[in-house]
């Protein structure tokens, strides 16, 4: 088995974070990985993506080839769409709803959400809504993650051994506070 | 031993620390700074007391490792390309030199010009200066040639280079160590002639250096790193690739044997006899290369009659620029191309951009006003954030060449007369290339306005220190700017119509003025302030 997931955001969302998880929880199951980051110019407000690629056997390029990403997975509305020529015909989308606003031409999010829903195979979630409801505002994207999993083919317990391996040394209140994120984004959709 | 998730910067760090390095040297520069950032957390760099810290620039760098290589230790200098033509000058004399202890030197790459002012292939450069290239394709080669490129390095005394691109610099993935290795103990080279470059010396080490190149080859022919995968296949087509290619050429197959003969090169110079073998062996040669086309020009060469027909980016089969993708590559080989959807009409690019609250944008506010009456075109600018005061809304500056440019191109127009002539640099920046072209200025008292804006920072890297910081103000005047035309102010809206009278009084003083706007990152106060309360 193989999944290859685009990782979407604007720099500073925390979507190495989200990496992070999956990699862990990649590498417990004793699969390859490989996951191409954004560093640099681009960080600085700018789109950002990881080609996240996790399989069985292993894995060549660092880069997913276009129309081959099993699922776009987006902390923000608009980056959702900028990687659609990497979904592959049956791919899912799963994006966060609130949109980050640093141009002034962000297009009218209803158009965003319009063609978002015009996939069958997608999930539209408020993550920025749900991680202030559980007092957590920072793991919106562990949120967004949450919505995503049983796509991915991880279970809830994986993840969570997961996030306690990449939390580890910030200390189990971070790490609470993550799994809480990550089970109010699976009873999300 | 352990297997560990790293970058491949990462992973060439850690190579290098259990290869028994002694000491790193680099100025930031993407997509390469992170293998001395990991490198300067590491607890067994710092158990060993191997070096770490950050150098003025890539040309102090350089000369720094090659003197530790004198004195019979393993050196690694690092760099992004352009870092490598700052430092052209001590890389291309120590191929001459030799090296005593191992000398790497790694620049990493950044076609498609990720974060970057230009394209440009290091490879050539290694064959300029004569010496062996390495080119690892994933994060495993970038470990083991660290361990490598000391090897060969201090088997025929000569620096090695190492070449990475963005792609690897910055994927991830899994990483199995080795026993590490203990450094070298201090020793100085054995002839004491080795690294004096007199020209009766020079000509003798560049004999010498000529003489190592067919062992250069035969390295390379029988190299662990190149792949020949020439038997039982269909010979309509060669394929040769270059590091990270390979990786496309057998994701384009899915991991299953390519049915054509291929040749995988990660160290130069290139293997003449199985190269040959392939060319002899099939009808048509395909060349897969990350950057420029090295390996297709010797290929090609001539194109006499009766040569056969190689293809690669020369002729268009491949992209002329950019990086390499698996896309790219199944169309080079006429396989099916896979695609998604159209962008929707509704997308927007979204550029990066200076940060909320971000000290620069306050200081071109102000320099922008002040320059109001004379029109636009009168800022040269430099490489860092600032160099972002292009994009709207700021319209701030019209210059960004390289390290260093602002304050001379800024001297140079206004030698011929443009009036006011601006220079727009960091702090960093400054540190890195700035110093000699004030001095400069100052020797001819130009009429110039150098604002040097100290974020307190190297800020687009992510935020390293460097060796001049909080002595600007000192510098200037060492340099001999008068005291009273240098001139500081912390940039906020609230000092607003302060900056812009500064501005305007010094653009009004006919002779050198250097303003210092002061007021850190708010990208390092985020994390400082994040640090403090975790305490």
């Amino acid at each position: 088995m193989k999944k290859d997931i685009i990782l979407a955001g604007v720099g500073g969302q925390g979507i190495l974070t989200i990496a992070a998880i999956l990699g862990n929880a990649a590498i417990s199951r004793g699969w390859y990985l490989k996951q191409a980051e954004v560093h640099g110019m681009s960080q600085r407000g700018g789109d950002v993506q990881s080609h996240l690629r996790l399989s069985e056997k292993p894995i060549w390029s660092d880069l997913i080839p276009l129309g081959q990403a099993d699922m776009i997975l987006s902390v923000e509305p608009l980056e959702a769409l900028r990687y659609l020529p990497y979904l592959s015909n049956d791919g899912w989308i799963i994006t966060n709803k609130t949109p980050f606003k640093n141009i002034s031409n962000y297009p009218d999010i209803e158009a965003i959400y319009k063609e978002i829903t015009s996939y069958e195979k997608h999930v539209l979630i408020d993550g920025d809504e749900i991680a202030k409801e559980i007092n957590s505002p920072r793991s919106m994207n562990v949120v967004i993650l949450g919505a995503a999993i049983d796509k991915i083919g991880f279970s809830q317990q994986e993840i969570e051994e997961a996030i306690r391996t990449t939390f580890a040394a910030k200390g189990d209140k971070i790490v609470e506070a993550n799994i809480l994120a990550l089970q109010a984004g699976m009873k999300a959709k | 031993m352990e297997t560990l998730m790293l970058l491949g910067d990462e992973a060439l760090a850690q190579g290098a620390l259990d290869a028994g390095i002694s000491g790193f040297y680099a100025y930031p520069g993407t997509p390469s700074t992170e293998i001395v950032e990991y490198a300067q957390v590491s607890k067994q760099a710092k158990d060993n007391n191997v070096h770490t810290n950050w150098s003025s620039n890539e040309k102090t760098a350089m000369e720094s490792a090659i003197g530790m290589s004198y004195a019979g230790k393993r050196a690694m200098v690092t760099m992004k390309h352009v870092g490598l033509n700052v430092s052209a000058d001590p890389f291309m004399n120590s191929a001459f030199t030799g090296a005593n202890g191992g000398l790497i030197v790694t620049v990493a790459d950044d076609p498609s010009m990720h974060s970057s002012q230009n394209e440009q292939d290091s490879r050539f450069y290694g064959k300029f200066a004569m010496i062996p290239i390495l080119e690892p394709s994933n994060q495993q080669e970038c470990y083991d040639m660290a361990f490598w490129g000391f090897e060969l390095s201090e088997k025929y005394r000569v620096p090695v280079l190492l070449r990475l691109t963005t792609r690897l610099s910055h994927s991830r993935s899994g990483v199995k160590r080795r026993n590490p290795l203990p450094q070298n103990s201090l020793n100085k080279p054995d002839d004491l002639f080795q690294f004096m470059l007199l020209p009766a010396i020079a000509r003798k080490k560049y004999k010498h250096l000529i003489a190592l190149q067919e062992k250069f080859v035969e390295e390379s022919v029988k190299s662990p790193y190149n792949i020949f995968d020439l038997d039982g296949k269909d010979n309509s087509l060669g394929i040769i690739c270059t590091g990270l290619a390979y990786n496309y050429l057998r994701e384009v197959y899915k991991g299953e044997p390519v049915p054509y003969p291929v040749i995988k090169i990660s160290q130069y110079p290139l293997p003449r006899k199985q190269i040959t073998q392939l060319y002899d062996m099939c009808e048509s040669i395909l060349v897969l290369e990350e950057g420029m086309p090295l390996v297709e020009e010797l290929i090609t060469g001539l194109k006499h009659k009766g040569a056969k027909p190689v293809k690669g980016r020369l002729d268009g089969t491949v992209d002329r620029d950019g990086e390499l993708n698996p896309n790219k590559v199944a169309r080079a080989l006429g396989l099916k191309d896979t695609y998604g959807k159209d962008l929707p009409e509704v997308m927007v690019p979204r550029p990066p951009a200076l940060c909320m609250g971000c000290p620069h944008t306050d200081s071109f506010k102000a320099l922008t006003m002040a320059l109001e009456p004379y029109g636009r075109g009168h800022v040269f600018s430099d490489i860092g954030c600032y160099t972002l005061g292009f994009m709207p809304p700021h319209n701030a500056i019209n210059s960004c060449v390289d390290m260093g440019a602002s304050i001379t191109m800024a001297k140079g127009a206004a030698d011929a007369g443009l009036f006011p002539s601006v220079a727009v640099i960091g702090d960093s920046t400054f540190n890195h290339s700035g110093m000699t072209g004030l001095a400069d200025c100052v020797y001819e008292n130009t009429n110039v306005v150098i604002v040097i804006l100290d974020n307190r920072t190297t800020g687009m890297t992510g935020g390293q220190d460097y060796t001049v910081f909080g002595k600007l103000e000192e510098i200037c005047k060492g340099l001999g700017v008068h005291p009273d035309h240098i001139r500081t102010f912390v940039p906020l809206p609230k000092n607003y119509d302060e900056m812009v009278k500064i501005y305007q009084e010094e653009i009004a003083y006919e002779g050198v003025s250097v303003i210092i706007p002061v007021r850190e990152c708010v990208q390092t106060l985020k994390k400082k302030n994040k640090k403090e309360a975790a305490k």
